[in-house]
């Protein structure tokens, strides 16, 4: 409240999940998204909150549906082979209308992969993962600072839409501490009203929560009206941020860590003569393609530059199509490109 | 039963449940689940919490019980119901949250969460109904299918060697240390059903006095995939099924 | 010491066509044999149950604790025991 402390990354998403009156935790142990199970871990008990570690990510996405259900703000946390456990259960949130936050830091894979920083669950985040048409929010924070607010925009965002939303960090952010002011805690009146959850039917008929109908017409029904909550969704939510593109030949597309390293290449670019700028989306879902589309008519080049084999990229090219030129840098495996690194890709297309 | 309604000199001595809707049953003739449908939401009428009782529908023949709850329900993934009651519960632990499981949903796919749920003492009531056999897939083996049974997926009959032993979950569970009441029931006469209705009211007494977690599992019936009238049924859980599934009070910390 | 005609309770039991299944288990739970098969199928196709002996009906609701469909409604003479 108003004092800047030392965080983890972790710990800011956990933190700020309290303050945005999170009454329910549920999470299996998972590197490198540990800090943030121990810190609810020590602090929701003592809040007199419910803190389960669970069975497994399995069992513990669907006790954030029975909570969602029940009408509380809920969230679980874990690192990409827990996330592809939890599919069936979002699927299920998105096909009950229920809202939760998922936190994925990502991590090496596939399979096992391994520990350090990757952002190759963006196919996993944003389109499906689960199965059935239907998208959750998907928040890309780059600093720790970022990563508490959108955490706490992530609750607010689930309740007003009835959906699910993710938080897409990754191991690095995860793991580094910088000095963060979070928002206040949210007074518990402010919160919205649920007429549709299941909090004993005393007074009114009774609620049911579903996301099934064995009739064609009638589940049609219930898609049409998801898609048309996502396109209100896309309507409303975009978010994206531009660093120095108002003159720019050359602009990377980054999200996330890499974005932030990004900012530090611009530097560089520009002390050499390049006019570099950077187009960083912060809903991935939706992504920005009108505001991409509109700088692809400007510049020669977007850059796309991923802790992956490429991904985002598509959604890029997608944007951008025969605008500009649509080059790619990734690394993979939990390499993180280096400034140098970036900056020599950016020489070598910047031409 | 309630006396509700008197016609003359007539009075009703059994009805509907008022925690049972209308609507009509899409259960099999015969099915054990209407008689423990009608057995739950009698008892919810007699601890008179109808207005604060969550239902948990899994998947399988029972995924539609929600039609017959006169409650707040829900319809969750198949075999999570106990992790979701957990989850339900410690959201609001004021709800009275029951998850209505079959042999699948409790005793294969939901294993672990049946389990740690029970393992952890969560204060929710679980009913399991093993009918040794998959009803709404189409007759498939199940964890508790016996030996020798023919199934889809044991057409020579259920061969250990191949696909183990019917396995006794409700024993397994007695040993944890946290379960309050543990107890196996059957319906398949007037004296069961009677019993299985004790042993009912009990559970969700022990969730309405916040003692700790409580398992009824009821020997049921599948007429149709077993190819048996329900006559027939009856008389094979009273005489075979029994013997590898004993019924009782396997824990009662009351 | 046994009891009369006068002092065994008179009961009915309704059963509901609609929801009857033909099933069979109240014919079997009812310890007065009071039920049997009809031999008339209702709009579903099954093969209806109905009270034959109703005189012998007690109001015991074995048969209606044992449908699966509820489909049973007991009644009892006031001031039966």
């Amino acid at each position: 409240m108003g004092e800047r402390v030392l965080l983890r990354g972790n710990e800011a998403i956990a933190e700020a999940a309290i303050r945005a009156g999170c009454q329910c935790y549920f999470a299996y142990p998972i590197t490198p998204q540990g800090e943030l199970l121990e810190y609810m871990a020590r602090h929701m008990p003592r809040l007199g909150r419910a803190f389960v570690q669970a069975e497994s990510e399995v069992a513990a996405i669907n006790m954030v549906f029975g909570a969602a259900a029940v009408g509380v703000r809920t969230m679980t946390s874990s690192s990409s082979p827990g996330i592809s456990l939890k599919q069936e259960g979002i699927s299920y949130l998105a096909g009950s209308n229920l809202p939760a936050v998922i936190v994925n830091v990502v991590r090496g894979g596939p399979g096992l992969g391994n520990i350090a920083p990757a952002q190759c669950d963006y196919f996993q985040a944003t389109k499906g993962g689960g199965h059935g048409d239907y998208h959750m929010i998907v928040l890309a924070p780059s600093t720790v600072a970022e990563a508490g607010e959108l955490t706490m925009l992530a609750f607010d965002l689930a309740d007003r839409y009835r959906t699910p939303v993710m938080i897409l960090a990754d191991g690095l952010l995860g793991q580094m501490m910088e000095p963060v002011e979070l928002p206040d805690p949210i007074d518990a009146e402010d919160l919205p009203a649920k007429p549709w959850a299941l909090t004993g039917a005393k007074g009114r008929a009774p609620n049911l929560i579903l996301s099934f109908d064995l009739d064609p017409q009638r589940l049609k029904a219930m898609n049409l009206a998801l898609q048309e909550r996502y396109a209100e969704i896309r309507r409303h939510e975009v978010r994206c941020e531009e660093t120095e593109t108002s003159d720019a030949t050359i602009v990377i597309a980054a999200h996330g860590t890499v974005a932030r390293i990004a900012k530090s290449v611009i530097k560089m670019a520009r002390a050499e003569g390049i006019r570099l700028g950077l187009f960083r989306p912060i809903t991935v879902w939706p992504f920005p393609y009108d505001a991409l589309r509109t700088l692809a008519s400007r510049v020669k080049t977007v850059l796309t530059v991923e802790m992956s084999a490429g991904q985002m990229w598509e959604d890029v090219r997608l944007a951008v199509a025969e605008r500009a030129a649509t080059p790619f840098y990734g690394e993979m495996g939990g390499v993180v490109p280096t400034p140098r690194g970036i900056l020599q890709e950016v020489k070598r297309h910047a031409g | 039963m309630p006396v509700s309604v008197e016609k003359g000199n007539m009075v009703q001595t059994f009805a509907r449940p008022g925690s049972m809707t209308e609507a009509r049953s899409t259960y099999c003739p015969g099915c054990g689940h209407g008689i423990l449908t009608r057995i739950i939401a009698q008892t919810i009428d007699e601890l008179g919490i109808a207005e604060r009782t969550i239902a948990i529908a899994p998947v399988g023949c029972a995924v539609f019980a929600y039609r017959w709850y006169r409650c707040d329900s829900m319809q969750v993934a198949h075999g999570r119901a106990s992790a979701v009651a957990t989850g339900a519960k410690r959201a609001n632990p004021n709800l009275i949250v029951f998850a209505y499981q079959g042999d699948g949903d409790f005793a294969s796919i939901g294993t672990a969460e049946s389990i740690h749920a029970a393992n952890r003492g969560e204060n929710i009531t679980v009913i399991f109904v093993n009918n040794q056999i998959y009803g709404m897939t189409g007759g498939e083996m199940a964890p508790t299918t016996l030996v020798q049974q023919k199934t889809t997926t044991t057409p020579e009959g259920r061969d250990p060697r191949l696909t183990g032993y019917p396995i006794r979950f409700s024993e397994m569970i007695a040993q944890l240390e946290a379960p309050v009441y543990v107890t196996r029931q059957a319906l398949y006469d007037t004296k069961h059903v009677l019993e299985t209705t004790k042993a009912i009211k009990k559970a969700f007494g022990n969730q309405v006095e916040g003692r700790g977690y409580s398992l009824v599992e009821v020997l049921s019936t599948c007429p149709t995939n077993w190819r048996m009238t329900p006559l027939e049924s009856n008389r094979h859980v009273s005489e075979v099924v029994t013997k590898v599934f004993p019924l009782g009070d396997l824990v009662d910390r009351g | 010491m046994t009891r009369t005609e006068e002092e065994v309770p008179k009961g009915t039991a309704a059963i509901d066509e609609d929801r009857c299944k033909g099933c069979g288990l109240c014919i079997a739970a009812c310890p007065q044999k009071v039920l049997a098969f009809s031999g008339r199928l209702n709009k579903s196709g099954y093969n209806v149950a109905e009270p034959v002996k109703p005189e012998s009906c007690t109001g015991c609701t074995f048969c209606a604790m044992t449908c699966p469909d509820v489909a049973i409604e007991v009644w009892r003479e006031r001031g039966g025991a």
